[in-house]
């Protein structure tokens, strides 16, 4: 019966096959039909972004996002390194002016101490607009469209395209000043906004008044009605910003996007109530002067950036650093940006399929997973990394760059074992730091992507030193050519003066063991917390993982529980106080919930880092830093752990592709040649149907035996 | 009947409040709304005062379950428990502890669920009670053997087993189709495609093995000795009576399962990235976001009450003796 | 417990699975000498696909049991002897080599080369790209080039005959036995156990167990040389890792069950027997939870579970106490759902026994209601548990691995078969092909499940055709 149905079903099969097969789209195109000749950039998400409001949105998932929405004043250059702010909205890039306490100005190299207040002054330019919004539109009477909707009206409505007119209009130095004062919000949740309060003037009291005279306004707090002392209009271009103490990387913050502008109609438009049940929020909708505007946002699935048509027209940067001539980087010198006009993420859990999909020309980028990596790059006779010929046949091309981050071991300095400064702890610290092989882990985990570290700041960033004078003399030695780790006898011998020798008490002869804390992020830790068991078994020492979920591990970090965590840090901005902030004292976690994730004080470090925040670059910055260094490496509070390198792939249809690590926004200067792309997915994807009809003969064969039996049996059972 | 339905109805009542009694419990005995207010606040920078905010704001910085504080019925009702419980029965899930509309979502990913759900449940049941039948013609010969060994090896198979191989050989060997993902309308046909052979495969072992023994044991009774000695083909022995009665159990045993279709399957939908309720279920417990799991426990146990009803329902319409008291 | 110069630990599974192991002794002789209950037994040793499941599931047995003896060996440490910081089990003993000899990162079975280049300094400068050389993979070869293939078959031929000469000495053993109890020749019994008329399958168990015998064989002459399955990222032995997952697996699938019985027993013989409020609570109760999708439940404890063990890891003092109290607890959550069928089957079977005449009559005589229930109803439901424990295992093994991948399964320093899937997963994309740690936890889960399932259906073909439907 079966070999019968199939019999009947073959042909049909086979047609369709056929007719499929002489179609235009490869079978396996996971997109819309008519999208393949357009300029859209494909790309996976594998987190939703939580949120998409600048004054809550501070991780690296949402800022790809963000980052092309939202306009701050300030931005870093495309092309240049090291790297450089340069106006983005504003005329130029702000300065501080510092004031007295009794209002005089005074000169730059003024004391710290002497320091009342700082201003910095920003004038944005004139003529930028929004994007078209429908919180922005209005009637012919000028009153706004859509700001007093009846509960009905917004019921019916689940995305921003359920509604009709959109309206634009100018930026001004208001839309800045109040996503300033949006930080206080009492319903919105900054996680910066602690921190800020310690530098803006005003803005804790005017939480806390907020907190008191709108905490139970459920709808919109209008905070136009709030004046705030640390950001003040000036006029419709200009703008002032206060701060209580002196903070030269302040400037930095306002590349972020805690510092765009939002415009109030965008607060009274979200906060009509109904709106927030049906998923319209700013967290969800930004509305921002960017290049692109978020026009799908269905975390599900997929996420779509558009070209925002009010773009006032940026162009490409007419200079960068030597050699972007050679990579093609400059050709688009002038030309108005953005270059691509549509953004496609789609939601990608797994990487092999995200891999494969690449692969297939289905996404125009890639990063390397460590388990993709031999199939992409092998490295070269002089340890270089190049791309193995099946990646060239297809010219794929690969980026690389070192991160401004670290990943890194942290001992906590508050516990009775581990930590405090008294020698025997700090023997042990530094035992372990010689006995964990991060070369080892390096290319074991990471394929060789990380550099070593050889302190807490990373290559590229001030204060970072190459060569002989930058090694950490505590676990490395320089042969000449490059740092080489102590050998494990050395951390054998400081284990013993520790007073462990092998990995066992002197005393009492008990065993050491040491406690782990971990995220247990389920399989794929599980190989690197075994590792780390090898390593420090290699002293004798017992590692015990405390593997726990994310919460309990935050939980114990905050309380200074933890003994031994696995931790890491990005740069918020490219200076070397945004790593050494890290090990200050008073950012303590336990005591005072700062970053400084192991407790660690110092005094004189303490001092030192004061004195290194507010100089600037050059020698005697860098000779405080060295001393900074020293005394860490010495106490060695981490195993300071590796410098991921990034490894980006693209294809050859992806144009100024140059890797930019502080730059939230490049997507503008990216390019795209949509019609390479088609061709070469067309050929890269013909499907392969042999096997298939192998198979079903195979299974039709099978039947033959079987239906003679039946026929036996028919006429056996006819008897 | 009616009256029957209507008391099985209210009797489930307090079945789903035991229900959400027990989610309930599980969750908070662990889950403090601190843990909660972390997860969604981020990692850097997150002071305390922070944390007491996003509670009070979500209605998280009541008590749990008693509020010794308030005075009368409010010590009951201002309480995370009521406040959560009462809209749960009133079907309004609320929105989910990142803020989004709940309702909205298990309406938007029912769909794709359903798209793999169902084709899975008819090919499946088709092929597997054909499959069944013809093993079942051939009882005691070689063909029997091996298909009972062939099924019970196919069902020794992890279900992980099937999803990577098909992956790897349909979507990255063959190229016959996307390798994961989705879309809407008729486009969604090419990403269902894999999903839906590979669960078919996977669960095609202990169908088939366990439809053969239903119609063994329709086989073994006595009309059927009697048709045969009749002189009933062995054909028409096989599809007039024995199919006919052997599918009253496996269609009732299938109707149970109807409403639960909805639910999608957690490993598939995660493997193959389908925006379905299983993944959403994942992600909300790999997230800890307690409203989604907790909407979705209670919706899981709805269905399941209605299944068992549907199946009541169904026998007495396949078999008119059998009387609902 | 100190003995032998050793202390001995003892985990909460361990415990449970020596119980175990005892109570299915104790069953065995108490049904011995019972004809009610040797009747179906004798039905099931008849099978020979169900006997020759009963002899693979015998040596996972072994190997769990083994696995089961923890203690803290003896070890020379500065001149002075002290005990060994971390625990291992009578079976690491046993196959101490393939737990010591850990390479750097990946190697291919029975490779004597790693499996990636790697840079080397040259003496000149400059580094190279080559393969190394494994620590202990083939490390005996001068020249692996040319010895390699034949030194494995070498080893594997001694290992291959070792095996079968061992399975021989047993089969002999058998036929003497047999001859002695038939009073034969051992010609004859020669002759009966080859045509399979021994009562046992005889021909399907020894040939069972010579394959059995065999690969042992050739795994404990190849395995202090070379890795048989290769090594994994971290240059653990793949062999040993699924070894070492044959107790989690065991363990899963049968205390799973175990660990909620007395529940499911006491509450539904309960319910069955006295009737009336005691009823309708306890039908409530497993309505409720068995309302609730099975999956849902488990993801919802187990999380829970996880949360919780979190919260309070200071109470465990070593690793392997945390993983294993993360195993039981993981069998509790997964008895849950199982708990409530049981329970629904075993008030059935109360209630048609309490209207049995000899429970009748122990009433009417005013035996107190706790003695009947010992004494009349517990003992006559003892084999839909027995059923049910057998019936579910397959299932449990395989729930496991599914379970890890949605990151509610075992601890992950636990070696697993779900585990081993898990990290194969990602190892599949890789440029060559990993392909050995998801080919050897494929291999043993796939001939425990099968087994089991080959053993089972014997069971229930046995003892009740109908009582899948109301199970499964």
């Amino acid at each position: 019966m079966i070999g019968r149905l199939l019999l009947r079903a073959l042909p049909g099969c086979l047609a369709c096959l056929w007719l499929v097969a002489c179609g235009e789209r490869p079978w396996n195109d996971p997109y819309e039909a008519d999208t393949g000749a357009r300029k859209i950039y494909y790309s996976v998400f594998q987190q939703r972004p939580k949120h998409l409001d600048p004054v809550s949105s501070y991780s690296e998932d949402e800022a790809l996002f963000t980052g092309q929405v939202y306009e701050p004043v300030v931005q870093y250059h495309f092309l240049k390194r090291p790297y450089e702010l340069v106006p983005l909205t504003a005329t130029a890039v702000p300065a501080p002016r510092y004031f007295g306490k009794d209002g005089n100005p005074l000169p730059d190299g003024a004391p710290d101490d002497a320091i009342a207040e700082v201003v910095y002054r920003i004038t944005i330019k004139p003529g930028i607009r929004f994007q078209p919004h429908p919180a922005l539109a209005r009637g012919a009477d000028g009153s706004y469209v859509y700001h007093a909707l009846r509960p009905e009206e917004i019921a019916r409505r689940h995305t921003l395209a359920d509604f009709a007119e959109t309206g634009t209009r100018e930026l001004t130095a208001e839309d800045y000043v109040y996503e300033i004062k949006r930080l206080a919000h009492p319903h919105l949740h900054s996680p910066v906004a602690s921190f800020l309060g310690r530098y803006i003037e005003g803005l804790d009291e005017l939480a806390q008044k907020l907190a008191k005279e709108q905490g139970t306004n459920r709808g919109f707090v209008d905070l136009r009605a709030y004046t705030l002392p640390g950001a003040r209009v000036i006029d419709a271009h200009t703008y002032e910003i206060r701060l209580k103490e002196k903070y030269p990387q302040f400037v930095y913050w306002l590349a972020m996007s805690f510092f765009a502008p939002v415009p109030w109609e965008a607060d009274a438009f979200f906060s009509q109530p109904g709106m927030k049940e049906r998923n319209l929020t700013l967290d969800w909708y930004p509305l921002g002067t960017g290049p692109y505007m978020l026009t799908e946002n269905n975390p599900n699935r997929r996420m779509i950036l558009m070209r925002n048509p009010n773009y006032r027209g940026e162009t490409y940067p007419e200079a960068g650093e030597p050699g972007d001539e050679a990579q093609g980087w400059l050709a688009a010198r002038g030309k108005t940006l953005p270059f691509i006009d549509e953004a496609y993420f789609s939601l990608e859990k797994e990487d092999i399929p995200e891999w494969t999909k690449f692969l297939q020309g289905y996404y125009d980028t890639a990063g390397v997973s460590s388990d993709s990596f031999d199939q992409a790059i092998r490295l070269s006779p002089d340890g270089q990394p190049e791309l193995t010929d099946a990646m060239r046949e297809r010219d794929i091309r690969l980026l690389t760059s070192v991160q401004p981050s670290i990943s890194y071991v942290g001992f906590n300095m508050l516990d009775p074992v581990i930590g405090g400064a008294e020698p025997r702890a700090r023997l042990l610290r530094q035992a372990l730091s010689i006995a964990v092989d991060y070369e080892e882990m390096i290319s074991i985990f990471a394929n060789g992507r990380g550099e070593p570290a050889q302190g807490p700041i990373p290559p590229g960033i001030f204060g970072h030193r190459d060569g002989a004078a930058g090694i950490n003399p505590v676990v490395y030695t320089w042969d000449g050519r490059r740092p080489r780790r102590r050998g494990i006898e050395d951390a054998r011998r400081l284990l013993a003066t520790a007073g462990y020798p092998e990995g066992r008490d002197a005393q009492s002869g008990a065993p050491l063991v040491l406690y782990f804390d971990a995220i247990d992020s389920g399989v794929d830790t599980k190989p690197l917390l075994n590792w780390y068991r090898k390593q420090f078994a290699k002293l004798g020492i017992q590692l015990v993982i405390r593997a726990t979920d994310y919460n309990r591990f935050q939980e114990k970090m905050l309380k200074g529980d933890a003994q031994i965590y696995g931790w890491g840090w990005n740069a918020d901005y490219p200076d070397a106080e945004n790593f050494l902030f890290l090990l200050y004292g008073p950012n303590g976690k336990a005591k005072f919930q700062g970053e400084n994730a192991s407790n660690y004080q110092n005094a004189r470090f303490d001092a030192l880092f004061l004195k290194m925040r507010s100089l600037p670059g050059g020698p005697e910055r860098q000779a405080v830093i060295d001393e900074m260094l020293a005394i860490v490496r010495d106490e060695a509070p981490w195993l300071w752990g590796f410098h991921p390198k990034s490894y980006a792939l693209y294809h050859a249809w992806y144009g100024n592709a140059k890797p930019n690590m502080m730059a939230r926004n490049s997507l503008k200067y990216r390019t795209l040649d949509p019609d390479l792309r088609e061709q070469q997915r067309r050929a890269w994807n013909a499907p392969r149907v042999g096997p298939v009809i192998v198979v079903l003969l195979v299974m039709m064969a099978s039947a033959i035996p079987a239906w003679f039996t039946y026929r036996r049996r028919q006429r056996a059972g006819a008897l | 009947m009616i009256a029957y339905l209507v008391r099985r109805l209210l009797y489930a009542v307090p079945i789903l409040l035991g229900v959400n009694l027990l989610t309930f419990f599980l969750f908070f005995v662990v889950n403090s709304p601190d843990d909660m207010a972390r997860l969604q606040l981020g990692e850097r920078r997150v002071t305390a005062e922070a944390i007491e905010k996003w509670k009070a704001d979500h209605g998280y910085d009541r008590p749990l379950l008693w509020n010794a504080g308030a005075h009368g019925a409010a010590a009951l009702t201002e309480t995370i428990f009521y406040q959560n419980t009462s809209r749960l029965f009133r079907f309004d899930f609320g929105q989910s502890d990142s803020g989004r509309d709940i309702g909205y979502d298990i309406r938007q990913r029912m769909w794709p669920s359903l798209a793999i759900a169902v084709p899975v449940l008819l090919v499946e049941l088709l092929l597997a009670v054909t499959l069944a039948l013809v093993v079942a013609f051939f009882r005691g010969s070689y063909l029997d053997t091996w298909a009972v060994v062939i099924c019970v090896a196919m069902m020794s198979i992890s279900g992980l087993f099937y999803i990577i191989g098909g992956q790897y050989l349909v979507g990255k060997l063959l190229r016959l189709v996307p390798i994961s993902g989705y879309d809407h309308g008729l486009a969604a046909l090419k990403f269902i495609v894999l999903p839906v052979i590979v669960s078919v495969v996977g669960g095609l072992g202990g169908e088939v093995r366990w439809y053969r023994a239903i119609f063994l044991e329709e086989m073994s009774k006595d009309y059927v000795r009697t048709a045969r000695a009749k002189g009933l083909t062995e054909r028409g022995v096989l599809f007039g009576h024995v199919l006919r009665n052997g599918l009253i159990p496996i269609l009732t045993g299938v109707v149970v399962l109807l409403p639960l279709l909805f639910l999608g399957s957690l490993i598939t939908e995660t493997f193959f990235a389908i925006p379905g309720l299983g993944s959403y279920t994942v992600d909300a417990i790999r997230e800890q976001d307690f409203a989604i799991v907790r909407t979705m426990v209670f919706l899981g146990s709805v269905l399941y009450i209605v299944g068992l009803l549907m199946t009541d329902v169904s026998y007495t319409l396949a078999d008119p003796r059998v009387r609902l008291e | 417990m100190t003995l032998f110069g050793v202390r001995f630990v003892f985990l909460a599974t361990d415990v449970l699975l020596w119980l175990l192991a005892a109570i299915v002794a104790a069953y065995a002789w108490h049904a011995g000498r019972q004809e009610h209950l040797r009747a179906p037994w004798r039905e099931v040793a008849k099978r020979p696909l169900g006997m020759a499941g009963a002899v693979v599931l015998a040596a996972y047995a072994a190997v769990a049991l083994l696995d089961s003896v923890h203690f803290f060996p003896r070890v020379e440490s500065g001149g002075k002897a002290a005990l060994a910081a971390e625990a291992v089990s009578a079976f690491d003993v046993l196959v101490m080599p393939l737990k010591t000899h850990v390479e750097a990162t990946y190697s291919a079975p029975l490779a004597s080369y790693a499996y990636e280049k790697e840079s080397v300094d040259l003496p000149g400068g400059g580094i190279a790209r080559e393969y190394p050389r494994l620590r202990y993979g083939g490390a005996g070869l001068g020249d692996p080039a040319r010895e390699h293939r034949r030194d494995v078959l070498r080893r594997s031929t001694i290992g291959f005959a070792a095996g079968l000469a061992a399975e021989a000495g047993i089969a002999c053993l058998v036929i003497v036995a047999i001859a002695r109890r038939r009073r034969s020749s051992v010609g004859a019994a020669a002759r009966l156990v080859a045509t399979g008329g021994a009562g046992l399958p005889w021909r399907a168990m020894l040939g069972v167990g010579a394959a059995l015998c065999a690969f042992a064989g050739i795994a404990a002459a190849l395995g202090p040389h070379y890795h048989v399955f290769g090594t994994d990222k971290i240059g653990t032995d793949v062999l040993y890792q699924t070894l070492k997952s044959v107790r989690t697996g065991l363990v899963i699938g049968t205390l799973t069950t175990v660990v909620t019985l007395p529940l499911a027993f006491a509450l539904g013989i309960a319910a069955g027997y006295f009737r009336g409020w005691v009823d309708d609570a306890i039908q409530y109760l497993y309505t409720t939870l068995s309302s609730i999708p099975g999956v849902l439940l488990i993801a919802a404890a187990a999380l829970v579970l996880q949360v919780h063990m979190a919260k309070h890891a200071d109470q465990f003092g070593s690793l392997a106490a945390r993983a294993d109290l993360r195993l039981l607890a993981l069998c509790v959550i997964l008895g849950i759902t199982g708990w409530t069928g049981l329970c629904r089957l075993l008030r059935g079977e109360a209630m048609k026994l309490r209207e049995v005449e000899f429970v009748d009559a122990a009433r009417a005589l005013g035996v107190r209601h706790g003695a009947i229930l010992a004494r009349h109803l517990a003992p006559n439901v003892m084999h839909i548990v027995m059923i049910s424990v057998v019936l579910d295992f397959s299932g449990l093994v395989l729930a496991e691995a599914a379970l890890t991948y949605i990151n509610i399964g075992v601890d992950p320093s636990m070696e697993s078969w779900g585990n081993m899937i898990n990290s194969a997963r990602l190892e599949l994309a890789r440029e060559p092909v990993v392909w050995w740690p998801l080919a050897a936890a494929f291999c043993f889960m796939f001939a425990l499940v099968l087994a089991a399932n080959l053993f089972a259906d014997s069971v229930r073909d046995a003892f009740d055709p109908r009582l899948r439907r109301d199970i499964g």
